[in-house]
C-alpha cells in the first residue's frame, strides 16, 4: 500500500535532476544564511517559496506533454495582454515599468510568464507542424519572439528581454534554423547593437552597465561598484576559501546585492576555487540531465521544450556568474537556484516539471 | 516507413545540434572556470589586499599632552576631554546654511562664527574644523537626533589644553594652536609625522614651543575592523599613545602671581632666579594674554586687538625686551674695576658734580657732587662722576669681555624660544653699526660707564648677571623648567643639575660690590622703599632714558607718558647667602626708585614671609572662582 503511494508519487519525478536540483537549492540555502548575516528568517522564507514551487513541479510533472502543450497559446496570449498592460499602466520602479498590480493576485512582473510562455508556444508550434517546417514557420516563430522581446525591451528591461529572446532563438536552433540565417542574424545583431549605441536607442544606465564591463573602476561607487567588491571577495577567498560564515567582504557589507544577484561572489569568497569548482560540476550535470532528456525525448515538443530549459539554465548561470565576475555587464540575472527571491525559483521549478513530466512520460507515449 | 525515416533523420540533426550546443556550453564553462582561476589564484594576493584594507582602517590616538606644573604642583596647563561640534567643509556644500540650520539647535555665538570662519580661510582643506566646543550633554544629544539632515556634520570627542590660571605666567607657558601649513611641512621633514598622526595641536609660544617635543607624546594606532558605512565593529589590534612628559617649572606660580599683581596696570618685565640653582622663580611679562584664547582657535577680533594694542600685550618683555640697563650696570663696572686692577675698594674720587675731559661735559644728578667717593659710595649714591672717568679709562673690548661673562649681551640659554641678544658694544659692532662713524669714542664710552648709550640688555639678561654676582660667580643657565617627568616611568630629571661656568674673581672684590648694593638699601638710593625689611638684600636703582618712541605710532594723548624714562632695580637677598636674585623693568616708569623698587620690595616681602604668600594666593584663587561663578 505505502509501496504503491510511494511508487505513485515518485513515479513522474526524475531522480537525477531532483537530486542534483536539491542539491544546488541547499548548497544555496547555506550560502543564503551566510550572506543573511546568520539571520534565519531570510532562509525560511526562501525555503517555503522552494516549497510550494515544489510542489507546482510535482504537479507539472505528472501531467503529460500533451496536455501541458495545451496551455501554451493561452498562457502565451496571457502574457501578451498582461505585458501591454503593463506597458499602459505598470508601476513605475526605479524609472522602469515592469510590474503590473492586479486585483487579487497582487503585483506581478509579466515578462517573468514569458520566460516559459516562448518557448512552450514555440515548441507547441513547431510539434504543429512537424516534418514540414518551412522558412515560413520560422519566420512566424520569430514574431512570436519578436512581439514580447519588444514589449520588454521598451519597460525598460534588457536582461530579460535578452533572455526571452536568447530561448525563442534556442528552440528556432534545436527546431533546425539554418546555420546561414543563424550567422548572418548574428551579424545583423552585432550591427544592430552598434548601431543602437551609436544613436542612442539604448538608455544611459544600460550602456553604463556594458562600459563598466570593460572598466570597473570607471564609476567605483556605482555601477562598477558592484563589480569591483565582488572581484574583491572572490579573488581574497583564493583556493579554499575564508570558510562559510566568515567571508568579510560578505558580513562587512562590502557586497552589494549578496542575497541576489551576487550570491556566487559569497560563494567564492567563502568556499573558493574548490568550492567553486563544485558548483560548476554540478550546473554541467544539472544541464547535461537537461539535454539527455531532450535527447531521448519521444515528440518534437518535448525534444524542444527540454533542450531549450537546459540551454535556459545554462544561459542563465553563465550570464549571472559572468556578470559577477566582471565578463559580462551587470544585467539582474539570478543564479539558477541559489539566488534570492521566489518569481525566479519558481519559474525554473516549472521548467523543471515539464522537464520531468517529459522524461517520464515516454514509455506511455510509445504504446 | 518514410515518415519514419524523416522522423529518425530529425532525431539525428536534433541531436547533432544538442551536440554543437553542448561543445558551446561545455566551452562557456571552461571560460568562467579560468576567470575563477585567474581571480583567485593568480591574482588572489592582490584581491586579498584589497579586502584587508576595505575592513580594516588604522585610527590614530591621539596622546595626553604633558601637563606643566609650578615648582610646587600647582597645576599650570593640562587637559580636558570634551565634545565639540565640528564640520568637515568637504563634505558641506553650503556652509553658511548648515552654520544657521545648527543654531537653531544649539547656541552658537558670534565669536564661535568668527573663529570659524577664520580657521576655514587658513585651513580649507582640512576635514574637520570646530565650530563650537565644549557642548553640554543636552547640547551634544540635539545635535546626534538630527545628524541625519546634517551631513558633514559631527560631533568628537577631543583633548582640549586648559590653562587654569589664565593669563598668569602667560607668556611663560605660553599657548597651542593648530598646526599650520607651514608646520606640517617641518614635521613631515623632520619624520614626525607619524608622532603627530590624528593630532591638530602644536605648542606655539613659550615652554609649550621649546618643550614640543617632551609635551606631546608618540600617537598610538588602533587597528578596527570596519563594515562598510566605516562603522567600527571590533578591534584588532592597539599600539598604545604614550603620553608627553610631565614638565615642573621652577617658577613659583604664587610668587608669580603676586608680582604680576605689583605692576598693577603698569607695563614691564621682572625676572627673579634662584642664585644657587639658576631656577627661575618668577617671569613676568606685562600685559599678558589669556592663552586660552588661542586654544581652539582665537577669533579674528581678538586677535587683532592684542596684536594692535599700543601696550604690546604679545611683546615677552624679560626676553624680547632690550633697553639700557642705567645705573644698574655700576655694580658689575666696579667689580670689573676692581678685577681689572684700576680701582680698589678704597682708592677715592673727589666728585664736583660733572666729569668733564676734553671738550665733554657730564654731568652728575646731584648738584655740587657727592663729595669723596670710594668704590662702595659710588654704588650706593650711584655716583655717576664715578663711572664716567672708569668709562674713558677702559677699553671697550676688554670691558665688554669681561660683561660678557655676566650674559650682557649674550643670550642666557633660558628654555624658552625667541630669545634678544640685546647689544654689548664692541669696536666690531660700533664699526658694522655705524659704517659714518666706526669709532668709538671716549665720549661714548663716557656714557657707556653709566649704562647708558649704545647698551641694551633685556630684564632676563640683568636678573642673570645679578644672580652671577650675588652667587659669587658661580653661573647656573636660567632656566623655567625645573624637571622633565618622564610620563611612563615616572622618573623625571633636573634640567639643569650643574653650574654652567664658574668666572674667576677675587672674593674681596665681590664683597666691596656687595657693600655697596647694600648700602643702596640702607641709605642709598632705594633706602626710602626698603626701609622695615625683615630681611637684609642689596639692591641697585636705574633709570634708562628712553630716547625714542621705537617705531609705535604717534599718539598724542599718550606720549608724554610713553617718553618718559624706563625704571630699573636689581636686587638679591638675603645679602649673606642669596636666595632669589630679581630684576625690576618697568617701562616709562621714570627713576629707578619710584616705580621698580616698590615693586622688588612687594616681591622680596612675600618671599620671605610664605604665610602671607599663601594668604595672596588663596585670595587670588577665591576671586578667581567667583568670577567664574558669576555668569
Amino acid at each position: 500500500m505505502i509501496q504503491q503511494l510511494w511508487n505513485k508519487l515518485t513515479d513522474h519525478i526524475d531522480p537525477v535532476l531532483f537530486a542534483l536540483v536539491t542539491l544546488i537549492t541547499v548548497l544555496g540555502l547555506m550560502v543564503l544564511y551566510s550572506a543573511a548575516n546568520e539571520a534565519m528568517g531570510r532562509v525560511v522564507g526562501q525555503s517555503q517559496k522552494v516549497m510550494v514551487a515544489v510542489v507546482v513541479m510535482f504537479v507539472l510533472a505528472n501531467l503529460s506533454p500533451t496536455f501541458i502543450a495545451r496551455f501554451a497559446v493561452p498562457l502565451y496570449l496571457i502574457g501578451i495582454v498582461l505585458l501591454l498592460g503593463v506597458a499602459i499602466g505598470g508601476e513605475v520602479i526605479k524609472g522602469a515599468r515592469r510590474w503590473l498590480k492586479l486585483p487579487l493576485i497582487g503585483n506581478i512582473q509579466p515578462s517573468e510568464i514569458m520566460k516559459i510562455a516562448v518557448p512552450l508556444i514555440l515548441a507547441w508550434y513547431f510539434d504543429k507542424h512537424e516534418g514540414a517546417i518551412n522558412w515560413k514557420n520560422f519566420l512566424v516563430a520569430g514574431l512570436l519572439v519578436a512581439i514580447p522581446f519588444a514589449l520588454i525591451v521598451r519597460q525598460p528591461d534588457l536582461g530579460t528581454a535578452l533572455l526571452v529572446g536568447a530561448c525563442g532563438f534556442y528552440i528556432l536552433y534545436l527546431a533546425g534554423l539554418d546555420w546561414r540565417i543563424i550567422v548572418g542574424g548574428g551579424l545583423i545583431a552585432a550591427i544592430s547593437f552598434a548601431a543602437a549605441w551609436e544613436f542612442n536607442w539604448l538608455h544611459d544606465y544600460q550602456k553604463e552597465r556594458v562600459m563598466t564591463v570593460f572598466n570597473p573602476s570607471l564609476d567605483a561607487q556605482d555601477a562598477g561598484w558592484h563589480t569591483i567588491q565582488a572581484a574583491i571577495a572572490i579573488g581574497s577567498g583564493g583556493l579554499i576559501g575564508k570558510g562559510w560564515l566568515s567571508g568579510t567582504q560578505t558580513h562587512l557589507e562590502f557586497l552589494p546585492e549578496k542575497h541576489t544577484d551576487f550570491i556566487v561572489a559569497v560563494y567564492g569568497e567563502e568556499f573558493g576555487l574548490i568550492g567553486v569548482l563544485v558548483l560548476l560540476v554540478i550546473y554541467v550535470l544539472l544541464i547535461g540531465r537537461c539535454m539527455l532528456i531532450a535527447m531521448r525525448a519521444q515528440t518534437l515538443f518535448g525534444r524542444l521544450i527540454a533542450g531549450t530549459f537546459g540551454l535556459m539554465f545554462f544561459t542563465y548561470t553563465f550570464v549571472n556568474i559572468g556578470m559577477v565576475t566582471g565578463m559580462l555587464p551587470v544585467v539582474g540575472v539570478p543564479l539558477p537556484f541559489v539566488s534570492f527571491g521566489g518569481t525566479a525559483m519558481m519559474t525554473l521549478f516549472i521548467a523543471v516539471g515539464m522537464l520531468m513530466s517529459i522524461a517520464t512520460h515516454r514509455k506511455l507515449l510509445a504504446t | 516507413m518514410k515518415e519514419l525515416r524523416n522522423r529518425e533523420q530529425e532525431v539525428f540533426w536534433f541531436q547533432r545540434r544538442v551536440f554543437v550546443a553542448a561543445v558551446f556550453m561545455l566551452l562557456c564553462f571552461a571560460l568562467l572556470l579560468g576567470r575563477f582561476i585567474y581571480l583567485q589564484l593568480v591574482k588572489h594576493e592582490h584581491f586579498e589586499r584589497l579586502a584587508e584594507a576595505n575592513r580594516i582602517d588604522v585610527q590614530p590616538e591621539v596622546p595626553n599632552r604633558g601637563i606643566i606644573t609650578d615648582r610646587n604642583g600647582i597645576v599650570l596647563a593640562s587637559n580636558f576631554s570634551a565634545y565639540t561640534l565640528e564640520l568637515n567643509p568637504q563634505k558641506i556644500p553650503n556652509l553658511d546654511a548648515t552654520i544657521e540650520r545648527l543654531a537653531t539647535l544649539v547656541d552658537i555665538s558670534q565669536r564661535d562664527r568668527r573663529r570659524f570662519k577664520r580657521l576655514y580661510e587658513e585651513f580649507r582643506s582640512a576635514e574637520s574644523l570646530p565650530l563650537k566646543s565644549r557642548l553640554s550633554d543636552e547640547e551634544v544629544a540635539r545635535i546626534a537626533a538630527n545628524r541625519f539632515q546634517l551631513p558633514g556634520v559631527e560631533i568628537k570627542a577631543r583633548l582640549f589644553r586648559q590653562y587654569p590660571m589664565g593669563e598668569v605666567a602667560s607668556h611663560v607657558i605660553g599657548y597651542i594652536g593648530r598646526i599650520s601649513q607651514r608646520e606640517k611641512e617641518r614635521i613631515e621633514a623632520q619624520g614626525l609625522a607619524a608622532e603627530y598622526k590624528g593630532s591638530d595641536y602644536i605648542g606655539k609660544s613659550g615652554i609649550e614651543l621649546t618643550y614640543e617635543k617632551d609635551l606631546r607624546g608618540t600617537a598610538g594606532a588602533v587597528e578596527v575592523e570596519v563594515d562598510a558605512s566605516r562603522r567600527v565593529m571590533r578591534q584588532l589590534s592597539r599600539k598604545a599613545s604614550i603620553s608627553g612628559n610631565n614638565l615642573q617649572l621652577s617658577l613659583d606660580i604664587r610668587l608669580q602671581r603676586l608680582a604680576e599683581e605689583a605692576f598693577t596696570d603698569r607695563r614691564g618685565a621682572l625676572v627673579a632666579i634662584e642664585p644657587s640653582t639658576g631656577d627661575i622663580l618668577a617671569f613676568v611679562s606685562k600685559p599678558g594674554f589669556d592663552p586660552n584664547l588661542f586654544v581652539d582657535g582665537i577669533d579674528p577680533q581678538s586677535w587683532e586687538a592684542l596684536r594692535d594694542s599700543l601696550d604690546k600685550p604679545m611683546l615677552n618683555r624679560p626676553l624680547q625686551g632690550a633697553y639700557p640697563p642705567g645705573s644698574t650696570y655700576k655694580p658689575f663696572m666696579a667689580l670689573m674695576a676692581q678685577e681689572f686692577g684700576i680701582r680698589t675698594r678704597e682708592q677715592a674720587i673727589a666728585d664736583p658734580g660733572f666729569f668733564r675731559l676734553g671738550n665733554g661735559y657730564w654731568r652728575d644728578d646731584k648738584v655740587g657732587g657727592h663729595g669723596m667717593v670710594n668704590l662702595p659710595k659710588s654704588i650706593a649714591v650711584s655716583c655717576n662722576t664715578y663711572y664716567y672717568q672708569l668709562g674713558a679709562e677702559l677699553d671697550i673690548d676688554e670691558w665688554s669681555g669681561f660683561m660678557r661673562q655676566f650674559g650682557f649681551g649674550q643670550k642666557t640659554g633660558v628654555d624658552i624660544d625667541g630669545e634678544l641678544t640685546g647689544t654689548l658694544p664692541t669696536r666690531e659692532w660700533k664699526a658694522k653699526r655705524f659704517p659714518k662713524d666706526p669709532k668709538v669714542h671716549v665720549g661714548d664710552q663716557v656714557s657707556l660707564g653709566i649704562g647708558q648709550g649704545f647698551n641694551a640688555f633685556t630684564p632676563l639678561q640683568l636678573a642673570y648677571a645679578t644672580a652671577v654676582l650675588a652667587n659669587n660667580g658661580v653661573a647656573f643657565r636660567p632656566h623655567l623648567v625645573k624637571r622633565v617627568q618622564d610620563a611612563k616611568s615616572g622618573d623625571s630629571q633636573l634640567t639643569q643639575p650643574e653650574p654652567a661656568y664658574t668666572i674667576k674673581l677675587k672674593p674681596e672684590h665681590i664683597q666691596a660690590v656687595k657693600e655697596g648694593l647694600q648700602g643702596v638699601v640702607l641709605e642709598g638710593t632705594s633706602a626710602s622703599v626698603f626701609k622695615g625689611a625683615k630681611y637684609t638684600s642689596g639692591g641697585k636703582t636705574g633709570t634708562a632714558q628712553a630716547f625714542n618712541l621705537r617705531g609705535q605710532k604717534y599718539v598724542e594723548s599718550q606720549v608724554d607718558e610713553r617718553s618718559r624714562d624706563h625704571s630699573w632695580y636689581i636686587t638679591f637677598a638675603p645679602l649673606d647667602k642669596p636666595q632669589i636674585a630679581m630684576a625690576v623693568f618697568v617701562e616709562n616708569g621714570g627713576f629707578g626708585a619710584r616705580a621698580a623698587a616698590p615693586i622688588a620690595r612687594k616681591v622680596l616681602d612675600a618671599y620671605f614671609d610664605q604665610a602671607a604668600l599663601d594668604a595672596n594666593w588663596k585670595g587670588f584663587l577665591a576671586q578667581k572662582r567667583d568670577t567664574k561663578a558669576e555668569p
